[in-house]
């Protein structure tokens, strides 16, 4: 705390607010400025300069480890050939458009062709892939994972029976369920003109099944620790089994839903690069997997952009959780990390 | 008119599963109990006076005999016998008003225009004087607000029986007080039948018409049954030095401490 004399001079208010500015504001700023951004920066910066030290001492057959220098540059180019690559379908489109109107300025009766652009997915392109696969397949598990979790946390019997098959089924690896998923995918989902790409469902049921189990896990221990006093009042009060589950059960469990569904989507977004990779779902994962089996001199700093890239989206889709379930959890007093 | 089977304890027993012999809590329970009485249970912790309540209430089953009501037999819970929990158990995640609106909806959605509801649950909330905090959530009230708020709740669904697990049990010496005082002027006006557990005497004795004294489990049963017979309505101050007050506390401490031996003293004295 800032020492402040026990006779104080008589200030004018200006000078007043000003020197209470200075002190004890200017102090509280600088405390909040060193916790929020001095010491992450901090941290940062210690770790760039030891990427960098290791990165200069390892080389592989495809040049040298890349530091945080090349890093950068590669970002910047794959940003360059994004823009390059819009602005090659944009030109494309005019062009199409301005051969068509000709064509139809010579002879009105003469039919016009719109062909689509079909030039190759950028980095940012891939991004959104990987963001829709991963929105999809987790839409599909939370609509599995918490029914199925209210179920089996309000029936003891129910549990027992499910139970063995969830502790099975949880540990086991995407890169075990690919190929199932993949011959399945295949055989069920032929459609003359498909709305989605089968790699696309493929990745996306592959991340469905793995990432099911936390929320579920998560789900029934939230049900199944209801408060007995509450489930008392609710009997009390014959509420019928749907309200029950509506006004008593969810509010009560909504914050073990919560973390099952971050733990979940962190899951989902982990298990997407693997199948992107086998599944050739056009997402981060085949980025990486294409990269590799290029192997040129760039390859090795456009993948540690995609790992970063990963982290940082893996990072914000947490951090999206955590808001929602912060402002849907009725106990606001709880610290949620 | 004072019908003396309104609510009729019936030769209840229960028996309890366990993992070797059938534990026995009660048993060859009987009492009647009249339209507007208040009808205290004491005894001694694990005699079984919970289970009587969660018997009455429907929440367990009775092994024999069973709860009449206005001449019908109840074995099911119902808004009819209305439970004010030791702990409140209010919802968590709704306001004061929500948490009482919640049980009037359940018992009056037919009857009531929403108008009507809107009055009903304010009228309530301010028997228990809480019309000042209707939109607080219960983490934000004081231990003895929340119990008020429960027993809003119940008096709003306007139930046949009270039935009250240690409602102040929990609560510090003052709020006990002030509480207990605003339950003897609501069941007062509003004549409900009530039965409340207690481990206090003062409190059985203030607020009965009867004391009904339970003997030690297992097996438990009904030991003495005192009535109260001091003038309504009651003040705590002038009672602390009426000789009738006190020869009433006395004849409960007495099967307490004489009769009915604390089991874990005994305990003590084997062990």
């Amino acid at each position: 705390m800032s020492a402040t004399p026990l006779t104080k001079p008589v200030l004018s208010k200006k000078a007043q607010f000003r020197e209470l500015f200075n002190v004890a504001t200017l102090r509280l700023l600088m405390d909040r400025a060193i916790k929020m951004l001095a010491l992450p920066g901090f941290g940062i910066l210690v770790f760039l300069f030891l990427w960098q030290l290791l990165a200069n001492n390892i080389i592989t057959s495809l040049g040298q480890f890349p530091g945080p220098n090349q890093v950068w540059e590669q970002s910047k180019s794959l940003v360059t050939e994004h823009r390059r690559e819009r602005s090659k379908e944009t030109a494309f489109y005019q062009r199409q458009e301005v051969r068509n109107a000709k064509k139809l300025a010579d002879d009105p009766g003469a039919t016009v062709k719109i062909r689509s652009y079909t030039g190759k997915a950028t980095f940012l392109d891939q991004i959104f892939t990987s963001l829709l696969t991963v929105a999809f397949g987790f839409m599909v598990a939370t609509l599995v994972a918490v029914p199925l979790g209210i179920l089996c946390g309000l029936s003891e019997s129910l549990y027992r029976c499910i139970n063995p098959i969830i502790q099975t089924f949880k540990p086991v690896s995407p890169l075990a369920w690919l190929p199932l998923v993949t011959m399945v995918v295949s055989a069920l989902y032929v459609s003359d003109d498909p709305l989605f790409d089968k790699a696309f469902l493929t990745s996306a049921f592959t991340v469905a099944l793995c990432c099911l189990w936390p929320t579920v896990v998560n789900t029934i221990v939230g049900v199944a620790s209801i408060d007995r006093d509450l489930i008392n009042v609710s009997r009390v009060l014959r509420l019928g089994s749907l309200v029950h589950i509506r006004k008593v059960v969810i509010p009560s469990a909504i914050p073990l839903i919560f973390t099952g569904l971050r733990l979940s989507l962190a899951t989902g977004w982990m298990v997407l690069i693997a199948a992107e990779m086998l599944a050739q779902n056009p997402g981060l994962g085949k980025f990486i997997w294409d990269e590799f089996q290029n192997g040129s001199s760039n390859s090795l700093g456009r993948i540690m952009v995609a790992v970063l890239v990963i982290g940082i989206i893996g990072f914000i889709l947490d951090s999206l959780m955590l808001a929602l379930q912060k402002h849907l959890s009725w106990d606001k007093q709880a610290t949620l990390r | 008119m004072l019908n003396k089977n309104y609510l009729e304890i019936s030769q209840v027993g229960i028996e309890f599963a366990t993992s070797g012999e059938p534990f026995r809590a009660l048993q060859n329970v009987n009492l009647a109990i009249a339209k507007g009485e208040f009808i205290s249970l004491i005894g001694h912790s694990g005699c079984g006076k919970s289970t009587v309540l969660n018997i009455v209430a429907g929440l367990y089953n009775a092994t024999e005999g069973g709860i009449i009501l206005e001449g019908r037999e109840v074995d099911e819970p119902g808004p009819d016998r209305a439970v004010v929990f030791q702990n409140h158990a209010l919802m968590p995640w709704l306001t004061v008003y929500q948490n009482v609106e919640l049980a009037v909806k359940c018992v009056f959605k037919k009857t009531k225009t929403k108008a009507e509801i809107r009055d009903w649950i304010e009228h309530n909330l301010s028997l228990v004087h809480m019309e000042h905090a209707v939109h607080k959530l219960p983490s934000e009230l004081s231990g003895g607000m929340k119990q008020r708020v429960g027993i809003a709740r119940c008096l709003a669904m306007q139930p046949k029986v009270l039935l009250m697990d240690e409602p102040f049990g929990a609560l510090d010496a003052l709020t006990r007080a002030h509480l207990q005082d605003s339950l003897m002027d609501i069941q007062q006006r509003l004549d409900n039948t009530v039965i409340m557990i207690t481990h206090d005497v003062d409190e059985a004795v203030l607020l009965s018409d009867r004391i009904v004294m339970m003997t030690n489990g297992p097996a438990a049963s009904i030991g003495e049954v005192l009535s109260i017979d001091l003038p309504r309505p009651r003040n705590r101050v002038v009672l602390a030095d009426d000789p009738a007050f006190n020869h009433y506390r006395q004849q409960v401490l007495r099967f307490l401490y004489e009769k009915q031996k604390n089991p874990a003293d005994k305990n003590a004295v084997a062990g």
